[in-house]
């Protein structure tokens, strides 16, 4: 995975959910083992000191009215032996039991404690690892008056916790590792809750893309009545809306193309009535009173151009209706362009100057490549000025034709417009001879070859250059 | 020059063309509908038929296909639409060549000159005998062709195609050679009339058309006249 990717698929919903179920089950776990530990932990310790202090008080309470004050060494080594435990007994801080535990070890501030105390002190201490739990009692005794005062006489003794800590540590294990057990349940948990949220929500996203690459008609299962179940519920109205309000601009643009077309081939019948006899007219316009001829002549000349258009718009109209087809044949390029030239009476020369490199091959449909090349010598004739340049290279997989003349070249804000329908490059000639569908056409018919027509201004005239696939493989047809 | 029979269901159209075809020079018999036009050729014995495709009562295709049943009539379609699938359809009926709509009147006149030359041309030139291909005997003095004896009713389309193949077996002719050698088509022809006048000339002449041995397809380019 890619660093980027696994950026975006760490701030997804589902790591993020993972991640706060994660840390919510740690924090449960830790807290309540911490908890656990700390009460199992108190009970163990207090439980050794207990009974290690209530044993040695009932020891002292034997032993000690067999003392006297103040107490011979010997008394003091019997009275630590009598202790059960590694008790030292002391004797106002100076003389001491010389079995039993060395005093300096014994805590100071337990001592001082000790020293200003009637009643017993503990201390738990840790010696380099190991917990130690120090006691000291010091001893009150009831003189002849009955008044209780210190006797002098202290006891220490000091117990070794270290199995109870081993208890402990364990038990500390054992919490933490039930917490541990937790969080794989945790994330399974969340995952399933994760995928619970996320289904919904990805059949949303798969949803919204189909509908913007144009599925209008995709709809969603409402599932339950939560929060996501209203969010697919107000996408399917969405989508609803959009494929009727969608549906509604087609039809009336179907309509419109139709109603041209319908148009288009209604005007066909009686202009081919027509056409039939713009001949006739035209040859005997001689013998035709002078009036009558101009009349005649007008009426023919006229007829042909409305019979042009009309060829025009049905093409187009064809183009609208999908219902262009490509019929695709080898090509020599440079004898095919020669013959559109010359068949509509344009030879090279001094005004027209062909570059058109032989043994060049194509694929693609003759008619369709006469009809461009006819657009676009036709246009550069008529609106440009001479010489018009007419180029064929091979560029890659494309060719490429590039038609120039050295007229005033078309306006830059025109540039793009000079294909749409009916666009009339310079407004002061509302007519020309041409239908006002030539270059639309001319470029349906590129686009149709999986090529294009772009117009430029070269600086000293216009530019229109052709480019097409050289090879039309015929699966990439529609 | 010729006499038509100009089949053609709108009646402005049918009276513009039939005045631009008889200033060409040609005898036109104009009909309004493909059972009237049947009763004319019956009546008339025409060189060739103009036909409409849309046509009420029996349509163009019909009316095509039952003259061709008839004989070997050169016919020329208008195509109102000029949409492939007419096209395609007129030629499989058995239509020698056609012409889309509106209709230029120098273009018929052209096409029909096209076609009756080419039941013509053949003779001036040609004094061999005639040539045996496998079991074809082409005859090209008396523009006759026999197989196994028998005579084999052809178009002049068909005929023309056949006599220009065949002139020099083996070669290689590309669609559009053979469009500008037999229908005198500009740069622009239709290579599919090659196509159904080859499939029409299979059928008549081949043993299986479907694997045909007279005249073979090269794959990507064009015909040839075969060597059985």
């Amino acid at each position: 995975m890619s660093p980027l990717r696994l950026r975006s698929w760490l701030s997804g919903l589902r790591p993020r959910l993972v991640a706060s179920f994660a840390v919510v089950t740690i924090l449960a776990a830790g807290a309540a083992a911490a908890a656990g530990y700390s009460i199992a932990r108190t009970t163990i310790l207090k439980g050794v000191q207990d009974q290690t202090v209530l044993q040695l008080r009932d020891q002292i309470n034997i032993y000690l009215p067999t003392m006297t004050l103040p107490p011979s060494q010997a008394a003091l080594d019997g009275f630590a032996r009598s202790l059960t435990g590694d008790v030292v007994a002391v004797y106002q801080g100076a003389s001491r039991s010389r079995t039993g535990i060395d005093l300096t070890s014994v805590p100071a501030q337990l001592r001082r404690e000790v020293a200003t105390s009637d009643r017993m002190r503990f201390m738990r201490v840790d010696e380099g690892g190991t917990p130690v739990f120090y006691a000291g009692i010091p001893i009150v005794m009831q003189g002849a008056d009955g008044v209780v005062k210190p006797s002098g006489l202290e006891v220490y003794t000091r117990v070794s916790l270290t199995s109870q800590q081993a208890a402990i540590d364990e038990l500390a294990t054992w919490a933490w590792r039930t917490a541990a057990l937790a969080l794989p349940f945790a994330v399974a948990l969340a995952l399933l809750a994760a995928r619970q949220v996320l289904r919904p929500v990805r059949a949303l996203n798969t949803a919204a893309g189909q509908l913007g690459r144009g599925r209008l008609d995709v709809r969603l299962q409402v599932k339950g009545s939560d929060e996501l179940a209203q969010l697919v519920t107000t996408f399917n109205n969405t989508a609803a809306e959009l494929e009727r309000t969608v549906g509604t601009l087609q039809s009336m643009e179907a309509d419109a193309r139709r109603f041209v077309a319908d148009v288009s081939h209604e005007l066909r019948t009686p202009l081919a009535a027509m056409n039939a006899v713009t001949d006739v007219l035209d040859e005997d316009a001689g013998q035709l009173p002078p009036d009558t001829a101009v009349a005649a002549r007008l009426v023919s000349s006229e007829t042909r151009r409305l019979t042009r258009l009309v060829q025009d718009l049905v093409e187009i109209s064809r183009f609208d209706a999908g219902r262009a087809e490509l019929r695709l044949e080898e090509v020599d390029l440079a004898t095919a362009i020669t013959d559109s030239l010359t068949a509509r009476g344009w030879t090279p020369g001094v005004d027209l100057r062909t570059e058109l490199p032989p043994g060049i091959f194509a694929t693609l449909d003759r008619r369709r490549l006469d009809l461009v090349v006819a657009n676009l010598v036709g246009n550069a004739l008529r609106h440009g000025a001479p010489p018009v340049e007419v180029r064929l290279r091979v560029e890659g997989g494309d060719i490429v034709l590039e038609v120039t003349d050295h007229g005033p070249g078309i306006r830059e804000d025109m540039l793009t417009q000079v294909f749409d329908r009916f666009t009339k490059a310079d407004t002061a000639r509302a007519r020309s001879e041409g239908s006002g569908l030539g270059l639309s056409l001319a470029r349906e018919n590129a686009r149709l070859h999986g090529g294009d027509i772009l117009a430029a201004n070269t600086g000293s005239g216009a530019r229109f250059t052709l480019r097409l696939p050289r090879y039309h493989r015929i699966k990439e047809l529609r | 020059m010729a006499v038509v029979l100009l089949v053609e269901d709108d009646a402005a159209v049918r009276e513009g063309l039939e005045l631009a075809l008889r200033r060409q020079g040609h005898v036109v018999h104009a009909a309004g509908s493909g059972e009237l036009g049947l009763e004319i050729l019956a009546a008339n014995q025409p060189d060739i038929v103009v036909l409409d495709l849309m046509l009420p009562g029996i349509d163009g295709f019909e009316t095509c296909r039952r003259i061709r049943a008839g004989g070997d009539l050169p016919i020329i379609m208008l195509t109102a639409r000029s949409d492939d699938f007419d096209i395609v359809a007129g030629l499989e009926a058995g239509a020698d060549d056609y012409v889309g709509k509106p209709v230029e009147p120098r273009v018929l006149d052209a096409r029909i000159r096209a076609v009756l030359r080419r039941v013509g041309s053949e003779r001036a030139d040609d004094k061999s005998g005639p040539e045996t291909h496998g079991d074809l005997l082409i005859d090209r003095a008396a523009m006759q062709v026999s197989k196994r004896g028998r005579t084999v009713s052809l178009t002049p389309t068909e005929l023309k195609l056949l006599l220009e193949l065949s002139r020099t077996p083996g070669q290689v002719y590309s669609r559009q050679q053979i469009l500008s050698a037999v229908w005198d088509h500009d740069y622009l022809g239709d290579s599919r009339l090659v196509d159904a006048c080859v499939q029409r000339l299979r059928s008549k002449i081949e043993d299986v058309p479907a694997k045909p041995v007279y005249v073979v397809t090269v794959r990507g380019f064009g015909y040839r006249f075969g060597r059985p």
